[in-house]
């Protein structure tokens, strides 16, 4: 019987065998797929076992890491939380257990968790060392007052809006803002009582406001007669004028071209034949109607582009694209340059307008982080400002800028000015809607000029009129307090 | 000339069993480590869970050290001359899985669940009844070939013990496999029993019947084809394992009764015409049985495709288990050296994560490097097993011993290969690492018999007795 169990003994050893085959390739072979499965729950343990590193506006975080109840079921230690969540919420976006992250949180999670391959060799010698594995901090440009001046501005109207606030010179983003908005730590953790109703009731469905919107980079409004700033630097760039105080040789009424549709003033206002300083003071529809049927379609295309237009911005938050349309006939070349039709602008994309006019031509990148830190405070990268584009010269945008400074002064955006700053802005008002049956948006777009000729900040503000009150007055009268309180924050903060 | 030498003192020593060496000393030296490993894993599962040193350490420590301490006394009273391996690496593997039980019951998520929370003393307390068996096991059988006696008996105890699952009020039926009987507040898996009554069974019956099993038959292609009429036990035995996976649901049970039978035949009859029956017939009795059995189909189908098997149960289809998959994640995030004990996920096995699925913990705590050790060490006892069917003298014993030894390599290869996805998953349990009192006390009592076996192989011949005839012998010379 021997030879049989000779032949056993070789069978069980190669049971044996393929078992340790298996384990190698399971082990081995497959291990870093199988570890690194996004299904496999450690991937998300290992993710909340530490707390999450901060977001930072001017030295202070602006979000904290709390432990969680460790009762049965929860597994991840560290959650996160806001200070200030409803208002800091667009510059943040949400961290959550339960429903993943968005916006900064989501593009900087490598850097806040620790897991960024930028941290790989302290992270290594953090396990040689047997520490903890850190996440780092996002530095933002935020300005803390800018923030709080936009946020309380919009919360006091009471309308949906949004605000946004740049400096021209850098392209950094100092304020935005976004109302209704949410406090993301209510479903930061992942408990089906609290996070998850907390969650539902935030979602377009169950709350048509939609609170989880980032007005302020997500959502286009009609820039109604703000985007006139850009037909007169068109009209400037394209020669059409010699300055801002030459006659434009408009006619009053206005037919559009190719059409027997007459283009409408708001109110009894001195358009005819009026200089574009003085039509942008009274916000003539006319002037710049006519001045964007004469450039044509394709010139105000070009300039429209150069201040951004039809692109998306990466703040490394994504902005939607701002519209401006690229094809279309001449009637609606000249209600676009008027900033309707399908014109549509995001906040920020009309704060970039304002800040391009304020920065002397030169249009800036715009960006929210400063810059990114290790665990230890050292700095991994820091963000350089960047020229996005030149859409208009040195001496053209120096005249736009007298031209909105009228508007503050004389104009429709007097409710801007602030003692011993130069303002200039630009009110406007936009229908939408079918048959425009919606609530109109009042717009204000604006910069602050120093003594010493710098520009620290430009700014755009959009909010729902509840009062459905037509005509510039609203831009001026709702939304350019907003812009005038976040100017004389930055101003105020850089004393 | 030194080489011949050498030839000679060699040859000798082959001869002579004589003075053959006990091996306990060797026996107690491994035993040591065998304990003293699993305190050093369960004070490195304390350090890992709270920071300190687990209070339980001395009397964990002491207990497994008393067991460890029993059996090896009666090892060295009643069989002096056993394999000196195999108690060393019971010990081991049951110290190691009581650490891991313990490991699983500092789990919140298992406790909540009822899983896990006093296991560890349980299975201490199971561990106990099985040295206890052991012991008695060596005391009161003192020659293997008492069992020969009882063969039939045994066939009768093995049906009754695979039966009794069956039996209404009596059954449990536990995810779908019927393979545990409720007593009071116990409950017990008696095929872990019948394993062992049923090699008894085959030993026996094999032992008369070889002869003709193996010579009459027919040559054909090379193979010799048993006669129809001793086709018979096969095909009852066959037919056993096709009831057992019908009715008790269980793959793993079946497949390892069939898979002992035909190894024992084979071994038995030196044929191996068998072993290509034996191949086919459980080829055709899983396929046929598939193709019906609804809980068969979807084992199969969770080892083919375990992510799709994650995906249904996470939606909630009745039916499904995220167990394979959550097992291999296990298994993968632990890598070549695991995360440390204490310190993995693998309470999101969720049920039977200190049974039928220890394995898993001890892959993602102890990694590649672990695992493979502890295969190493069922496989070191499998051929000691193994070893000892050869050393035996008698027919039976060699049986028996091959048997069990078989049974204990088929469930190993069954358990972990199903834990691993190398096969199908059934509803087994690994030999001393996993929580179970059927299961330790089984083993207990098996490694008692494989030792009662290898001691009686070793053991010295008795030196002949005084011929008396031997000075009357004249020689007579031509």
């Amino acid at each position: 019987m021997n030879k049989p169990l000779r032949r056993i003994a070789i069978f069980c050893g190669l049971l044996v065998l393929a078992l340790l085959v298996r384990d190698n390739w399971l082990q081995y072979v497959q291990a870093d797929s199988l570890r690194t499965d996004p299904k496999n729950r450690r991937v998300l343990i290992a993710r909340y076992s530490t707390p999450r590193g901060d977001i930072i506006v001017d030295g202070n975080p602006i979000t904290g890491s709390q432990k969680t109840s460790t009762d049965s079921l929860n597994d991840f230690a560290y959650k996160r939380t806001y200070k200030d969540g409803a208002m800091w919420a667009p510059v943040t976006g949400y961290a959550s257990q339960a429903f993943g992250a968005s916006q900064l949180e989501s593009i900087e999670d490598g850097i806040l968790t620790g897991t960024d391959d930028r941290l790989f060799f302290r992270n290594t010698l953090n396990m040689l060392t047997g520490k903890q594995q850190q996440g780092g901090n996002v530095v933002t440009t935020l300005n803390a007052g800018a923030q709080k001046a936009a946020y309380d501005g919009l919360q006091k109207v009471g309308g949906k809006g949004a605000a946004v606030a740049l400096n021209p010179q850098t392209g950094a983003i100092l304020a935005l803002a976004s109302y209704p908005s949410y406090d993301p730590s209510t479903f930061a953790g992942n408990s089906t009582s609290t996070d998850s109703k907390a969650w539902t009731k935030l979602q377009k469905s169950s709350d048509p406001d939609d609170p989880m919107l980032n007005r302020a980079l997500r959502d286009t409004y009609p820039p109604g007669s703000t985007f006139k700033v850009v037909t007169a630097a068109a009209a400037l760039e394209n020669g059409l004028y010699n300055g801002a105080d030459q006659p434009t040789n408009s006619p009053l009424p206005y037919i559009l071209p190719d059409s027997r549709t007459e283009l409408k003033n708001e109110g009894d206002i001195p358009c005819k034949n009026a200089p574009m300083r003085v039509a942008l003071q009274y916000s003539c529809n006319t002037v710049f109607g006519k001045i964007g049927a004469d450039l044509g379609k394709d010139k105000m295309l070009e300039e429209a582009k150069k201040f951004g237009f039809d692109s998306e911005q990466f703040t490394p938050v994504r902005s939607v694209t701002s519209n401006f349309p690229e094809t279309m006939n001449r009637p609606s070349t000249a209600l676009s340059s008027i900033g309707q039709f399908e014109t549509a602008a995001t906040p920020l994309q009309m704060a970039m307008v304002a800040s391009a006019v304020a920065n002397d031509g030169k249009l800036m990148k715009p960006y929210m982080v400063d810059k990114l830190q290790a665990p230890s405070l050292d700095v991994i990268t820091q963000t350089q400002p960047q020229q996005l584009s030149q859409p208009l010269s040195s001496k053209n945008a120096q005249v736009l800028q007298s031209m909105m400074e009228t508007v503050v002064t004389d104009g429709t955006g007097k409710n801007a000015q602030i003692p011993g700053v130069t303002v200039g802005g630009k009110t406007g008002t936009a229908q939408h809607g079918l048959n425009n049956s919606g609530k109109p948006y009042a717009w204000f777009i604006s910069y602050a000029k120093l003594k010493d000729g710098s520009s620290p900040v430009a700014v755009a503000v959009v909010v729902e009129d509840s009062e459905a009150n037509r005509g510039d007055i609203s831009g001026g009268g709702l939304a350019a307090p907003i812009a005038k309180n976040v100017m004389e924050a930055v101003i105020n903060s850089k004393k | 000339m030194s080489s011949s030498t050498n030839t000679t003192t060699h040859h000798t020593s082959t001869i002579g069993s004589i003075g053959t060496p006990s091996r306990r000393n060797t026996e107690l030296a491994l035993l040591v480590f065998a304990v003293v490993i699993p305190v050093f894993a369960y004070a490195n599962v304390g350090l890992a869970i709270d920071s300190k040193v687990p209070p339980g350490l001395l009397s964990y420590g002491l207990g497994l050290g008393l067991l460890a301490g029993v059996g090896h006394l009666a090892v060295r009273k009643f069989a002096p001359y056993a394999d000196p391996l195999l108690l060393p690496l019971a010990t081991l593997l049951n110290g190691l899985g009581l650490v891991v039980i313990w490991r699983l019951d500092q789990s919140k998520l298992l406790q909540s669940i009822k899983q896990a929370g006093d296991k560890a003393p349980n299975q201490l307390m199971y561990t106990a009844m099985g040295v206890a068996l052991f012991v008695a096991v060596l005391v009161f059988l003192k020659d293997h070939r008492v069992l020969q006696r009882y063969t039939y008996i045994s066939m009768v105890g093995a049906l009754v013990l695979l039966l009794l699952p069956l039996v209404p009020g009596l059954g449990l039926n536990v995810y779908g496999a019927k393979i545990w009987i409720h007593v009071g507040s116990f409950s017990i898996q008696p095929g872990e029993f019948a394993k062992i009554v049923l090699a008894v069974f085959f030993a026996g019956y094999l032992m008369v019947k070889r002869d003709a099993l193996a010579l009459a038959s027919r040559r054909f292609m090379g193979l010799y084809l048993p006669r129809g009429r001793d086709l018979g036990p096969i095909l009852v035995v066959w037919a056993m394992s096709i009831l057992i996976l019908v009715f008790e649901t269980d793959l793993g049970t079946s497949l390892l009764f069939f898979g002992m039978f035909v190894v024992m035949l084979y071994v038995a009859t030196e044929r191996t015409s068998w072993i290509v029956f034996g191949l086919l017939m459980s080829a055709v009795g899983a396929v046929g049985v598939a193709s019906f059995e609804p809980h068969v189909q979807q084992r199969v189908q969770a080892w083919l495709d375990p992510m799709k098997e994650y995906t249904l149960s996470r939606q909630g289809v009745a039916g499904h288990s995220e167990q394979a998959m959550q097992a291999l994640w296990a298994f993968g995030s632990g890598g070549t050296l695991g995360t440390g004990l204490g310190q993995g996920h693998s309470e999101l096995i969720r049920f039977a994560a200190n049974s039928d699925f220890i394995l898993a913990t001890f892959g993602e705590e102890l990694g590649l490097a672990g695992i493979m050790a502890i295969l190493l060490i069922y496989g070191l006892m499998v051929e000691r097993g193994v070893r000892t069917a050869l050393a035996a003298r008698d027919p039976f014993g060699k049986l028996l011993a091959v048997g069990l030894s078989g049974a204990f390599a088929l469930q190993v290869f069954v358990v972990a290969g199903g834990v691993m996805g190398l096969i199908p998953l059934t509803g087994m349990t690994m030999p001393f690492l996993a929580y179970g009192g059927s299961s330790v006390i089984a083993n207990w009592a098996l490694v008692g018999i494989l030792l009662r076996i290898s001691d009686t192989a070793r053991r010295p011949a008795p030196s002949p007795a005084p011929n008396p005839d031997a000075e009357m012998t004249q020689v007579v010379r031509p």
